[in-house]
């Protein structure tokens, strides 16, 4: 079938060849860059999936919420003395620094989602709307914001900001790690395994499950369903603050009013491939969705192919397993 | 109570991470990478402070007798906003100088001028070029700047015989569409390639260029250039997307095939982040961009990775004549950038042809068709293509976080 198709395209054309010693001789660095991306996408995914699981929407403005977060991280260490140089400064002082951007961003984003969800969201479900016209809120109150950051920022990428120089820290299979590769996977796994946790076993947590499960019969049982679901939008927007951070330590000129945009949609796409609605499927679809991109995008020889290949293997996966490769949805996961 | 409890355990979690990563920082470095040493490469090129003006070059202001109908408008098509918006508003501010000193000088000829925004984008273009191909007072144009955008519009330019000088589009194809209507202000990339590999391999030294191109059809087409002309000393080449922003699986790629310098076929978007992530991966080499990456957005985007960076530009160092430096500055409150000086001399042509009785755009496209003489930058004399007759190719550096002029390359 698939040869059938590749000899009925053209053939004078090289716009396809598949390039294996590239792939070999590059495998391993793809594979360290490709999961330190993919540890962004996770977090930002999280919050998708968390909402997905308690609502059922899709909360389109979750990219802006990322990109609040960014803006919040490049204010505060403008203000704290950051420039396009590296800082000279001892460990200590970069790491609380970058605490407190961490912290200016976690509640930059946290705050957007919050308002997000009173401003767009709540108004409706007071007036029990249909589940299209949240649809259609999501996608405004995320153009909303994109232009009024447009407005007060301008068209260009705010200017380059070095937290530290990234220095090699060992060696595996011939590939140097960096310090900035292990603080991001570190740090992005570390959180991820804390929100599961907490939603495997916390009061709270078990209250987000219950919702999920059936919002009804746990209000019966006496749960308040709205502080849960204002709960569930700020943890996603605590999540997308750290990626926020993360991904301005990788991107520094990244901070741009529709920055959010692209990298929301991989994010969205990591929660479905993972299983939307399951935290433990948001963390995988992420990392894979890093390395299949990357291994495709060296495999093919250029950067038109990582998108490409990213999709097909998620329309592939979801033909083999609709509900995604984890699968079970936040409210019957195991615990 | 919860809530509070799971926001100090993420950030007490993050704290943790960050102080690993940090310790980690403080570790040994083992086995520095050898890739991208750039040893033997000569990045010291000296910088040029000045540069000669062509002696009887025309300026706008003319002999001060002209006379024209006050409807007289030349346009300026191209970005005004959108994220290459700088390229535009250093093209219009240059041709704004122009008409300025134009009509300062004639008081019998006051030309107007409109600006129509194209945000640089080719699938944005018609509309604003058709518009102004509508009002009939415009009889010039200066644009479009884009080779994208040029070469979805230069048909309707031509169906209305409305004669327009790009000051920047640089892709060599767009003489090829047997247009009489377009001219070509500065070199193109049939000449800007071969002059950036010369200058790469020759000047710095280079025995080991990695091409990475863009998928817009300046990038494209330079990169075509500049392959052919770079020969055995390209060692790999790679295509990126408009828009993107992480290039790790490029950059690896650099850093396995032991490349000592990087040309980047494509704009400074793209380009600033990628020469950026590139240092930070630990490439010593040289980064070299073409006219599309030499803007002060680089640097600013790139931060201290831009000290790397080098390019080639069809475009004459305006900021090295000092009288249209500080008439430029005066109008704008800024130094000319890339581009001024072409938009300058641009609209310079078309006012001569105004200013000697050409005052449709029969007669205007007929004076342009037919012009020999000197601008402030260079000589304009075009062939039956569009193509001018002798082009030149500057290099410029990046010095103390500035973009200087280090002479004629190529």
């Amino acid at each position: 079938m698939l040869s059938t198709v590749l000899t009925a395209l053209p053939a004078d054309s090289d716009w396809i060849n598949f390039d294996v010693p590239s792939l070999m001789q590059n495998f391993w660095s793809a594979t360290f860059d490709g999961l330190t991306f993919g540890a962004i996408y996770a977090l930002v995914a999280l919050g998708y999936t968390l909402v997905y699981g308690v609502l059922n929407l899709i909360n389109f403005a979750h990219s802006e919420v990322f990109i609040m977060g960014c803006y919040a991280v490049f204010f505060t260490l403008s203000f704290l003395g950051f420039g396009p140089s590296a800082p000279n400064l001892g460990i200590g002082a970069i790491i609380l620094n970058l605490l407190l951007a961490l912290i200016a961003a976690i509640v930059a984003s946290a705050l957007t989602a919050f308002l997000v969800e009173r401003l767009a969201y709540r108004p409706l479900r007071k007036r029990n709307a249909p589940r299209l016209v949240y649809l259609i809120t999501a996608i405004g109150a995320s153009f909303t914001i994109q232009y009024l950051i447009f407005l007060w920022r301008g068209p260009l990428p705010e200017p380059a900001l070095t937290m530290f120089i990234p220095t090699p820290i060992f060696e595996v299979f011939g590939t140097i790690i960096d310090s900035q590769q292990i603080i991001i996977v570190v740090a992005a796994v570390i959180m991820m395994v804390v929100v599961d946790q907490f939603i495997r076993r916390s009061r709270t947590g078990r209250g987000i499950r219950a919702v999920a499960q059936d919002p009804d019969t746990a209000t019966l049982m006496g749960v308040n369903k709205e502080k849960i679901i204002v709960t569930t939008f700020i943890i996603g927007g605590v999540l997308a603050g750290a990626a926020a951070l993360f991904y301005v330590m990788k991107i520094p000129s990244g901070v741009q009013y529709n920055g959010g945009f692209i990298l929301g949609i991989k994010a969205f796409a990591a929660a479905v491939l993972g299983g939307i609605g399951n935290v433990r499927g948001a963390l995988l679809g992420g990392l894979l969705l890093g390395l299949i991109g990357n291994y495709g995008q060296i495999l093919l020889g250029s950067s038109q192919w990582t998108d490409v290949v990213a999709f097909v293997v998620l329309v592939l996966v979801l033909l083999v397993r609709p509900e995604g490769i984890l699968g079970t949805s936040l409210g019957r996961s195991k615990a | 109570m919860n809530r509070k409890k799971v926001m100090t355990t993420i950030a007490t979690v993050a704290t943790l991470g960050l102080l690993l990563g940090g310790c980690a920082n403080q570790a040994a470095a083992p086995g520095a990478s050898s890739a991208g040493a750039g040893g033997g490469l000569n990045l010291d090129v000296p910088v040029l402070t000045s540069i000669e003006t062509p002696k009887d070059a025309v300026l706008p202001a003319g002999d001060g007798k002209a006379t024209c109908p006050s409807t007289t408008t030349l346009a300026y098509i191209g970005a005004e906003t959108g994220a290459n918006a700088q390229l535009g508003i250093n093209i219009f501010n240059g041709i704004q100088l122009a008409i300025n000193e134009h009509n300062k000088s004639n008081p019998g000829c006051q030309v107007a001028f409109k600006k129509f925004d194209t945000e640089g984008d080719p699938t944005k273009a018609t509309g604003p070029v058709t518009q102004a191909t509508k009002e009939d007072d415009i009889i010039g144009v200066i644009g479009l700047p884009f080779s994208g955008e040029s070469k979805a519009t230069g048909n309707i330019f031509e169906q209305v015989k409305l004669v327009h000088i790009t000051p920047a589009a640089t892709n060599p194809g767009l003489t090829t569409n047997g247009w009489t209507t377009f001219f070509r202000g500065l070199g193109n990339d049939a000449v800007q390639g071969p002059a950036a590999a010369t200058f790469m391999t020759k000047t710095l030294g280079a025995k080991n260029v990695y091409l990475v191109q863009d998928d817009s059809d300046y990038g494209i087409g330079l990169g075509a250039t500049t392959t052919a002309a770079l020969g055995t000393a390209l060692i790999g080449s790679d295509k990126v997307t408009t828009g993107q922003k992480d290039f790790s699986a490029t950059i690896s790629k650099i850093m396995n095939s032991k490349a000592d310098a990087v040309f980047y076929s494509g704009y400074f978007a793209e380009g600033a982040p990628f020469d950026q992530q590139l240092v930070a991966k630990g490439f010593k080499g040289a980064f070299v961009g073409p006219d599309g990456v030499k803007d002060d957005q680089f640097i600013k985007q790139a931060g201290d990775a831009s000290a790397n960076a080098f390019f080639t530009c069809p475009c004459i160092p305006g900021e090295l004549i000092p009288s249209f430096a500080s008439a430029y500055s005066a109008l704008t409150n800024s130094q000319p950038g890339t581009y001024s000086i072409e938009g300058y001399d641009a609209a310079t042509v078309m006012l001569a042809g105004i200013d000697k009785g050409n005052q449709d755009r029969a007669k205007l496209l007929d004076w342009v068709k037919n012009y020999d003489a000197s601008g402030l930058s260079k000589h304009y004399k075009w062939d039956d293509k569009g193509e001018l007759q002798a082009p030149a190719v500057y290099g410029y550096r990046v010095k103390d976080g500035k973009i200087v002029p280090i002479g004629a390359i190529g």
